[in-house]
């Protein structure tokens, strides 16, 4: 028998029809559905008369423009409050099962998929949403469609899809204390660039991936899609099994132990052939912090600002040059000499409870520093809001100088009113870095929840080792 | 969708890497709940010099400058010009929609990100990749003095730039098929309704917990 990658394996179990040319029709198991990227998706199933072909498939949460303030007064904007009540009555008209604003399950959508074991290992996921890459943590084939995509998939349970090449990148060794998972995967993107992973899916491997909790393996696939990658995934072990056991929407039962024992199949086989792979040293990968407006634009934290002039490829330079206007940067300055304006603790990639334990675990005792505007700390859902309360997480950050919301993207993109003035600097633990993604004019530096908490409470970007 | 015509059209050279969809269409005009409309707003931040919201007035909205669409030459662009990786980030269709609804039919790049390719062939503009050293010689002839003029030949797949030089191009055949015949892809899958439900039955075997949902 020929040797499977895990990305064979997934790809082979969801194809419906293949053309000569390659071109297959792959069955989509699961969709999650968000207020931004689905309106006009609905809007074209009801044009075509056209109904959802297995209802039960789909599961809708508000995320993007919800307040993470009080919520008793709904949403101020008109505009943000008008998507998120076309949401609720799509569903309601489609009959789709939806977390409302008011529901103690709602969330980002990517923190509740896993949360409630809607996501399965070994099945297909999507999302009008690039981030949809998180859930290839659980050995998933899951990745990012465009709204009309999201109306295929309502309307026909399936997606017109070319096979990726496939890559492995494998992670050897093990982390040195306070690296995290988000420090593994912005080394990884500094390291291949944020085109390297275009065409590919992207199999994490090695002892540093092995050893991260489940919630660390989503970190990392989050950004799968910042690499360029099609999805991210990571082989199924007893960690993965172990969290599905008892969600909400995970089978049961006997249905459960025959889930797990074919789960238990989802990794590459031994001799399977990748690509390309990309070894990379775990126990050389520091603290990171992204200085420009590509997450490709990473350092370790104890690294300086690149000198657009020491750069041959002009293209690059004149990238660097920008990136360095646009930050208020200067050339060959220390990393551990920026200083941000606000901190934003959050997001898809980092605002599970596993992300604010180890920032409360910092913050406790300390004070954010006077320097520092405003400190947030966004959970990723209500559930995950209820549990750090439980945990007396809440009084740490709001004792430390921190203000604890509500569940939602919030400040990763600025669409609700949680946002960066313009020149103002972030030590943010979301995912990108663009120009004025958390508000225009806004200066974004990625992070790892404990470095974010370091930045908050010295006011720079200090090596979270010497806090 | 509407079939894609051979067209000849002004090329307009966007030079730096990595254009994300957040800079093609920012955030806030995403809370729209329409199709439409976006054209105006195609690249915000770089566009104007002041701060754009939904449903703004463009007409009388300060431009910068320095940003190249706002150059008379490339007002009426069909082509965009880009650099590696072009449409990276966020899965917003919204991209394409703002870039369609300007007039842009053609974006020729060295390389694009997978999503923002995929959603240009559902909104009928054609993302062409193009080697490096082919995009360095159109940028040369694309910047300064008169606008460049591209013939394209989708049913040809050739691009002839106005020195007659032609420039063949690779499209995927299925997509290809798609745009030249303004063809619903939806209508397209659903001629498999019987395969879908028999790939259903048979999956339902195999892995019932798939078929337990919200």
């Amino acid at each position: 028998m020929v040797a499977k990658t895990l990305y064979d394996k997934l790809w082979d179990e969801h194809v419906v029809r293949v053309d000569d040319n390659g071109t297959a029709l792959l069955y989509i198991d699961r969709q999650l559905i968000h207020e931004v990227t689905s309106p006009q998706a609905f809007e074209g199933l009801r044009l075509a008369g056209r109904k959802p072909w297995r209802i039960s498939a789909n599961l809708a949460v508000p995320d993007h423009n919800v307040p993470t303030s009080d919520r008793a007064a709904g949403i101020a904007d008109p505009v943000s409050r008008l998507q998120v009540e076309t949401l609720g009555t799509n569903c309601q008209t489609f009959g789709i099962t939806e977390f409302a604003m008011g529901d103690h399950r709602q969330g980002v959508v990517h923190v509740i998929g896993p949360e409630q074991g809607f996501t399965l290992p070994g099945s297909t996921i999507v999302c009008g949403d690039s981030h949809t890459s998180t859930h290839g943590a659980f050995g998933a084939l899951a990745f990012g469609i465009g709204t009309s995509e999201v109306e295929h998939v309502l309307a026909t349970q399936c997606l017109i899809q070319r096979k990726s090449k496939s890559m492995l990148i494998r992670v050897d060794g093990a982390l040195g204390p306070g690296v995290t998972a988000k420090d593994i995967v912005l080394a990884i993107i500094g390291e291949i660039g944020t085109a390297g992973g275009t065409g590919f899916v992207i199999e994490f491997g090695g002892d540093a991936i092995r050893a991260l909790s489940v919630e660390g393996r989503m970190t990392v696939c989050n950004m799968a899609i910042e690499a360029g990658a099609r999805a991210g995934l990571i082989a199924v072990d007893e960690k993965t099994v172990d969290y599905m056991r008892g969600r909400p929407y995970a089978p049961s039962g006997e249905l459960f132990e025959q889930a797990a024992a074919h789960w238990r199949t989802l990794v590459s086989d031994p001799d399977a052939r990748f690509d390309r792979v990309v070894p990379l040293d775990a126990a050389r990968i520091k603290p990171q912090v992204t200085w420009g407006t590509s997450p490709e634009m990473v350092l370790p934290v104890d690294g300086h600002v690149p000198d657009p002039d020491a750069e041959s490829d002009p293209v690059k330079a004149s990238g660097i040059r920008r990136a360095l206007d646009y930050m208020g940067l200067t050339a060959g300055m220390p990393i551990s000499e920026i200083r941000p304006d606000k901190v934003f603790i959050g997001s898809c990639t980092n605002s599970r409870i596993e992300d604010l334990r180890a920032a409360a675990a910092l913050a406790k005792g300390r004070k954010v520093a006077a320097s520092i505007k405003l400190a947030l700390v966004v959970p990723g859902s209500g559930l995950v809001k209820e549990q750090a309360e439980a945990e007396g997480l809440d009084k740490i950050f709001t004792e430390a100088g921190f203000e604890w919301r509500e569940p939602g993207c919030s400040m990763c993109l600025a669409m609700n009113a949680d946002r960066l003035e313009p020149g103002e600097r972030c030590a943010s633990t979301s995912n990108r870095n663009f120009e004025g993604r958390q508000g225009q004019g806004g200066r974004t530096h990625l992070v790892s929840p404990a470095m974010a908490v370091a930045a908050a409470v010295t006011g720079r970007f200090i090596d979270v080792r010497e806090l | 969708m509407q079939a894609f015509e051979n067209f000849t059209g002004i090329c307009a050279p966007l030079d730096r890497a990595n254009v994300d969809t957040d800079a093609i269409i920012p955030k806030q005009f995403l809370k729209s709940i329409k199709r439409s409309g976006f054209g105006p707003y195609l690249f915000d931040e770089w566009r104007y010099l002041d701060h754009g919201e939904p449903d703004m007035d463009c007409t009388h909205r300060p431009l910068n400058p320095g940003f190249v669409l706002n150059d008379p030459r490339y007002a009426k662009a069909e082509i965009l010009l880009a650099r590696e990786n072009f449409g990276c980030g966020s899965s917003r269709e919204h991209a394409p929609w703002a870039l369609a609804d300007f007039g842009i039919r053609v974006i020729l790049a060295p390389s694009f990100a997978d999503i923002f390719f995929n959603n240009c062939f559902k909104n009928g503009i054609l993302p062409i990749v193009l080697e490096a050293a082919v995009i360095d010689g159109l940028f040369a002839k694309a910047t300064g003095g008169e606008a460049l003029r591209i013939v394209v030949d989708l049913p040809a797949q050739t691009l002839t730039p106005a020195d007659g030089a032609v420039i063949p191009f690779v499209v995927e055949a299925g997509s290809k098929h798609c745009l030249v015949e303004g063809l619903d892809d939806i209508g397209l899958t659903l001629q498999e309704v019987d395969a879908i439900r028999a790939y259903e039955v048979r999956r339902k075997q195999e892995a019932p917990w798939l078929f337990i949902g919200a």
